[in-house]
């Protein structure tokens, strides 16, 4: 093992070398965020090799209105909330899901399953599931859509936060000022998509897209990878992620995402609107379309005052650099969402303390 | 939140099945996996089988999960 760790270190060595300049490579996974602060992997990378946590963690790119009104809905008696644990602690006006759940009418979920459970057990309530996340969550929300839609289950709906993580990378990379050189793709996510998704952004943009697994050996063997096509100049599409991720991905999947939504512009935390880059229910299924049946219109949300989630999402600046990093922003009070998340790249900044033991950059703290 | 365990199927009725990930054992649907059969090793998220996995990343991802647990045991922030 330790081998194949000294090689991957001399191909980022050797790239540093050859380009004579930072690298910077975005993962766009809030699980290879975790992981790469978890195993202190920044600690083992050459000085000129810079990680950019991008914005894969389906918490964090929440908009600010999707949430508010997630919170609003949670105010009234007949509502049912059902929401994955993951958004229970994001603020918003008047607190948060889980200030909210003093009340009966917020229920955390693990599955998809659970909140359509709810709506056959609560035939007097409307069940509102809270469901964000990229490809590798919507098959989920979308097997129920036709369970619902098959047993004519009317009292549940859900509020589609779904989004596409291809459309995030190409609108990171169309802002001129961008300074990404390479993408470590999300695993779980191209099990879904397939790593072939991600060839449009090394054909139109010319960068390298790796998938890669969350142990650290893959990640680690993932950016050599990406450093032996910058150091070459022949960006590629790969995957190292052989044991589960295919070109194709997963066609059912895919098959029954695309049965019933369809890509729609959509708002995101810090990368504002983007083309094509959110999912919304099909008409033919609308009547589960929470946004429909509430008359709610998102608008493009704005970060709690000094917040900087926006711009640590896309990589421009890091959490310390951020006013309210450690300071009023912490895991117990969180500002923002990027603290929120066991995922977020500020809150992996609290916990495992950044590169700062290390030095290896530029000590910042 | 994209967070994949992998699993065994132990029990598995049309899409309906009961999984095992280090000795928990829990229901899972296989309607995304629709080739999937009983004893197969299989990727869970958000309580669906995605995808077929084999023995030794199983194993790998495990002791993966298992050393986060433990570390998210630790008090919230290292000194350093």
């Amino acid at each position: 093992m330790l081998e194949r760790i000294y090689k991957a270190q001399k191909l980022m060595d050797a790239a540093c070398k050859k380009l004579g300049r930072q690298i910077n490579i975005m993962e766009v996974c809030g699980t290879h965020t975790v992981s790469i602060f978890r195993h202190g992997i920044k600690s083992t990378l050459p000085k000129g090799i810079k990680l950019l946590s991008g914005p894969g963690c389906p918490v964090c790119v929440t908009n600010q209105s999707y949430i508010d009104s997630v919170l609003e809905l949670a105010g009234r008696d007949d509502y049912l909330i059902a929401t994955y644990g993951d958004m229970i602690r994001v603020p918003g006006k008047g607190g948060s899901l889980e200030t909210k759940q003093t009340k009966v009418n917020v229920k955390v979920v693990l599955s998809s399953e659970d909140a359509l459970q709810l709506a056959k057990d609560n035939p007097d309530k409307t069940i509102v599931f809270v469901a964000v996340g990229f490809e590798t969550t919507t098959p989920a929300t979308a097997v129920v859509i036709k369970e619902a839609a098959a047993e004519n289950i009317d009292n549940f709906c859900i509020l589609s936060g779904h989004k596409l993580v291809v459309p995030a990378m190409r609108a990171l990379l169309s802002d001129k000022n961008n300074n990404i050189d390479g993408f470590l793709c999300p695993g779980h996510v191209s099990v879904i998509i397939g790593y072939g998704a991600f060839g449009e952004i090394v054909e139109d943009f010319g960068r390298p897209c790796v998938v890669a697994g969350f142990e650290p050996l893959q990640i680690i063997e993932g950016l050599g990878e990406i450093c032996q096509q910058l150091a070459a100049d022949k960006p590629e599409l790969k995957s190292i992620y052989t044991a589960v991720v295919t070109k194709k991905g997963n066609t059912a999947a895919q098959k029954i995402i695309d049965e019933c939504f369809e890509p729609a512009n959509g708002y995101w935390r810090g990368l504002g609107m983007i083309e094509k880059s959110t999912l919304k229910l099909r008409d033919k299924y609308s009547r589960f379309d929470a946004f429909k049946r509430f008359d709610i219109t998102e608008i493009p949300g704005e970060d709690a005052s000094g917040c900087r989630c926006g711009e640590v999402l896309c990589g421009l600046v890091e959490p310390p650099e951020c006013g309210l990093f450690e300071k009023s922003c912490t895991p117990d009070t969180p500002v923002g969402p990027c603290m929120v998340s066991s995922e977020g790249a500020c809150a992996a900044w609290f916990k495992y303390g950044g590169n700062r033991t290390a030095g290896n950059q530029d000590g910042r703290v | 939140m994209c967070l994949a365990i992998p699993a065994r199927i132990v029990e598995l009725e049309k899409d309906n099945a009961v999984v095992d990930a280090m000795g928990n054992r829990y229901r899972a649907k296989t309607t995304l996996l629709p080739e999937v059969k009983l004893g197969d090793m299989v990727l869970i998220h958000a309580g669906f089988a995605i995808s077929l996995v084999d023995e030794e990343e199983a194993r790998q991802t495990w002791q993966l999960l298992a050393e986060i647990a433990e570390f998210d045991q630790t008090p919230d922030k290292i000194s350093g």
